[in-house]
């Protein structure tokens, strides 16, 4: 049995009289890949930004014993120097500046005070190839995508000689291709000895990858599961995680009732003029009444675009094609035209442009449909409360008050707010893309079964995701897209992880 | 015992806006104290009022434009320019007042609107577009000053608006009647909607303060508005300044509180791609904002023309810059969606009782600009500070 690398002792945080977290204790091998699970809110990322320095000594209770040492991190570059590493679900690179720059930064390549730039090129080519990872260390990080933009990441903590990589929701914005490459590379890094420690929402990725994997509840240790064991198995893992057995994660419906087409789309391009090409090529697709349409596809196949130029063309692509909504061919100018016809938007990224952050739960909740509860423009701010309560009410959105900053709110409750906002519009389509991305197993459960609940009222919904499972789990139909085309349709019965995945990659 | 402690939390939960008003009051009782009551007299009170008067106007617009992530570097001269179209329309066109003062305010619309333009449609950034703006003014300003230097306005109406005081109607023991009934009246306008609207929040239910602290807060608000009525029965009552100065402040607290225009303006602040897919027209309301700014600049040039009896050649000079100090002394922020109008109110008259009570004091002017820099960087580092802790 090999040693120990980290070990967090009796750890326990508080925060003005809220305890994070509580004599929890998490110990990881040298060289081995530990995932750490739990829902939104159990405690994963307070635990790391105790490790990381975040949260300096003296400020929490417990000891951190870093190779056999006790560790007193005053700070983030404290814990860097030591040879741990974090890397963030939001990437903390430059986008303006080259690839080499970006793995150097803050840690550049000098001799006597003075860049050798040219040394930097060399080294980031090294780092790049222990990435695997081949792109010209000059190219600008903002003509990369988001997969290759993590490796980036990744390879400047290796170049800082990282002993322990700690990695947040690594593969909760890639496509299925590149978090497979990024497991691969996992598994690289670990042969090369260094261990990893991975916090993720996927237990997919976690089964196939950990060698353990620790479970956090409510600011706890519940257990820590072992590969060798054969203990890392999803019923295993989802029964500790939330406390109780969910033997199904997708909620059946329930007499499905299927009317006529509420939208068509035929022959639709897109063509983005800031990219100077087309997003969307010839696309032809219909939505029934009642039913949940998927969009599958990796990203960049053009399903959010897909998704804006329906919704008022919010973008400002120069839009080719006929869009036939209720029988009527239409034109939608502005978001408000395409609200004002009953078609909501639920963004893919809530906190960038689906939500008013610094804005309360109830001014969030009313935000897209004030009219509707205002007299000559003076909002009657009683109706007001009283709706935003009852969506808070039926969603189970979990905070104190309607008054509590949505920005403080966890993932899971966030998209709830996000999702009763769009309610309150009351649309015939509703266009959700990528409800459930970084949310919780068990807040993920509470917004399937609202959608169900949705359509079994007559709503119909498209949505859009990168999870396999979640389209095959609550889809009627799928639409798979790729290169900003639809590559196939599937039913729900003919459709299965493989055939989509071919479609998708072709 | 428990009102007190309700009171202390209270003040701990909503720190950043009581601190302003502490803030003043220590200012107010330190001045009172060092000048042996003359910076409480009524005349010294009517004349601070007055003098804030013409940068509250700004302030209020210029907070908006700042909750839009905006900034307008313009309105300073745009307000002198304006002010002195205003006094050449009077004295050289001889147009009469009532049709002069339609005439400027649209014309700062008008202004406003370009602005908003630059900012929105072609989409450069607002600092650019308004520092071209304010070159542009500044030259305006010069050009139509140039021959004829220092307009003096003869009309006695229009100066009014800067000097004058609402009519008497009676003297009651030396005091003016007329400012009586308007701070009675106004009193009573404040304790009827802070009933009212406690009520409605009771029906729902919804958190609201001890009976013991609601009937604290109404009784010092009201000691308040009744004090400085007082005061200013004193002297001369209510001056047109003030009232029309109040009247924005209603008007935009109004529009930027309870009206769906107002919950746009702070949502397109708090995150315009968010608001954008709202189905807000983001653009609608830069071009609204913009054009509030201008329509303020022009009421602020008007107020201060008014107010010197004449149109400068140097007029509306740092306008601008009192008037963004003034939005973020009163808790506006940079980062958008964050900000009241009545906190510019108040921001503008914690700085103009600075200087009125500096010079009152016999200040330097060296100092004073120290000394008013000095508590603008103070508010918003509390600023920063309680916001950090929450």
């Amino acid at each position: 049995m090999s040693e120990y690398i980290l070990e967090m002792n009796q750890i326990s945080k508080e925060f003005t009289g809220v305890k994070a977290l509580s004599n929890v204790n998490f110990k990881v091998e040298k060289g081995e890949i530990h995932c750490l699970i739990g829902e939104n809110g159990a405690g994963k990322s307070t635990l790391m930004k105790v490790l990381s320095g975040v949260y300096p000594y003296g400020t929490y209770e417990g000891d951190i014993v870093f190779e056999g040492i006790i560790q007193k991190f005053n700070k983030i570059t404290d814990s860097v120097e030591t040879g741990i590493a974090i890397i963030y679900q939001e990437l903390a690179l430059f986008p303006d500046l080259s690839v080499y720059e970006n793995i150097f930064a803050g840690n550049e390549v000098k001799r006597g005070g003075v860049i050798d730039w040219n040394q930097t090129i060399v080294q980031a080519k090294e780092m790049l190839k222990k990435v695997n990872l081949d792109v010209n260390p000059e190219m600008l990080v903002k003509d990369l995508g988001v997969g290759k933009r993590q490796l980036i990441e990744i390879a400047k903590a290796l170049s800082k000689d990282v002993k322990l990589l700690i990695l947040d929701e690594p593969t909760a914005a890639l496509n299925e291709d590149d978090s497979e490459n990024l497991l691969k590379l996992l598994g690289d890094l670990k042969k090369q000895g260094i261990t990893c420690i991975m916090i993720s929402h996927k237990l997919k990725e976690v089964i196939s990858i950990a060698d353990k994997a620790t479970i956090l509840r409510d600011g706890e240790t519940i257990c820590t599961l072992e590969g060798s064991r054969g203990e890392i198995k999803e019923n295993i893992i989802i029964k500790n995680m939330v406390g109780r057995e969910i033997d199904d994660i997708y909620p059946k419906r329930e007499n499905k009732t299927i009317g006529g087409k509420i939208l068509e789309l035929h022959n639709w391009s897109a063509y983005d003029p800031q990219l100077s090409r087309n997003v969307i090529k010839d696309v032809s697709f219909h939505v029934n009444q009642g039913e949940i349409v998927g969009i599958s596809g990796l990203m960049g196949s053009g399903r959010t675009e897909l998704a804006l130029s329906i919704f008022g063309n919010a973008k400002g692509y120069k839009l080719q094609g006929d869009l036939v909504w209720d029988g009527k061919s239409i034109v939608f100018k502005h978001p408000s035209e395409a609200i004002e016809a009953g078609i909501a938007y639920v963004t893919e990224d809530r906190k960038g442009d689906g939500l008013f952050l610094g804005q309360d739960i109830k001014n969030n909740i009313s935000a897209a449909n004030l009219k509707s509860i205002s007299q000559n423009g003076v909002i009657n701010q009683n109706e007001e409360i009283k709706i935003a309560d009852g969506y808070k009410n039926s969603l189970s959105v979990k905070a104190p008050s309607l008054e509590q900053i949505v920005g403080n709110l966890s993932g899971g409750n966030q998209q709830k707010v996000s999702l009763g906002k769009w309610l309150f519009v009351g649309p015939k389509l509703l266009i959700l893309d990528e409800p459930t991305r970084g949310i919780d197993v068990g807040a993920k459960f509470e917004i399937y079964t609202v959608m169900n609940k949705l359509i079994s009222e007559g709503m119909s919904i498209v949505m859009i995701s990168s999870e396999l499972g979640e389209v095959l789990g609550m889809s009627d139909r799928i639409y798979v897209m790729a290169q900003g085309e639809i590559k196939g349709e599937l039913s729900a019965e003919e459709a299965t992880q493989e055939n989509i995945m071919q479609l998708a990659t072709q | 015992m428990n009102t007190l402690k309700e009171a202390k939390t209270l003040i701990q939960e909503n720190i950043r806006d009581y601190g302003m008003y502490i803030a003043l009051f220590v200012i107010i009782l330190t001045f009172t104290i060092m000048t042996d009551g003359l910076f409480m007299s009524s005349r010294n009170i009517s004349n601070l009022i007055d003098s804030a008067g013409y940068i509250a106007v700004l302030a209020v617009a210029m907070t908006l434009v700042i909750v839009i992530r905006h900034i307008d570097l313009s309105v300073g001269y745009a307000a002198g320019f304006m002010g002195a179209i205003a006094a050449i329309l009077m004295t050289q066109a001889g147009m009469p007042v009532y049709i002069t003062i339609p005439i400027i305010l649209i014309l700062g619309i008008v202004i406003g609107l370009f602005s908003g333009f630059l900012v929105a449609s072609i989409g450069i950034p607002a600092f650019v577009a308004t520092l071209a703006a304010m070159l542009i003014f500044r030259g305006a300003l010069l050009q139509v000053t140039e021959k004829t230097g220092t307009i003096i306005i003869q009309n006695d109406t229009f100066n009014a608006i800067g000097n004058g005081y609402i009519p008497s109607l009676l003297q009651f023991n030396g005091l003016h009647l007329l400012t009586l009934i308007v701070g009675l009246v106004g009193i009573g306008f404040y304790i009827y909607s802070e009933i009212s609207n406690r009520r409605n929040k009771m029906k729902y239910q919804f958190d609201v303060v001890s009976t013991g602290i609601f009937v604290l807060k109404l009784v010092f608000i009201s000691a308040i508005i009744a004090y400085i009525t007082w005061i200013l029965a004193g002297y001369n009552g209510f001056s047109w300044t003030i009232i029309i100065m109040l009247l924005v402040v209603v008007i935009y607290h109004f529009i930027s509180t309870k009206t769906v225009l107002g919950r746009h303006i702070y949502a397109v602040g708090s995150n315009p791609e968010a608001a954008h897919l709202t189905g807000i027209n983001v653009k609608k309301i830069t071009y609204i904002v913009f054009g509030s700014m201008g329509m303020m600049s022009a009421l602020s040039g008007i107020l201060f023309t008014a107010r010197l009896q004449s149109a400068t050649t140097t007029a509306g000079t740092l306008f601008e810059l009192d008037a963004i100090a003034a939005a973020y002394v009163g808790g506006v922020s940079a980062a958008g969606g964050v900000g009241k109008v009545t906190g510019a109110v108040i921001g503008a008259i914690v700085m103009a009782s600075l200087t009125n009570g500096m010079n009152l004091l016999g200040v330097g002017i060296s100092y004073q600009y120290m000394i008013r820099g000095g508590v603008l960087a103070l508010a918003v580092i509390f600023d920063v500070l309680t916001r950090m802790k929450r």
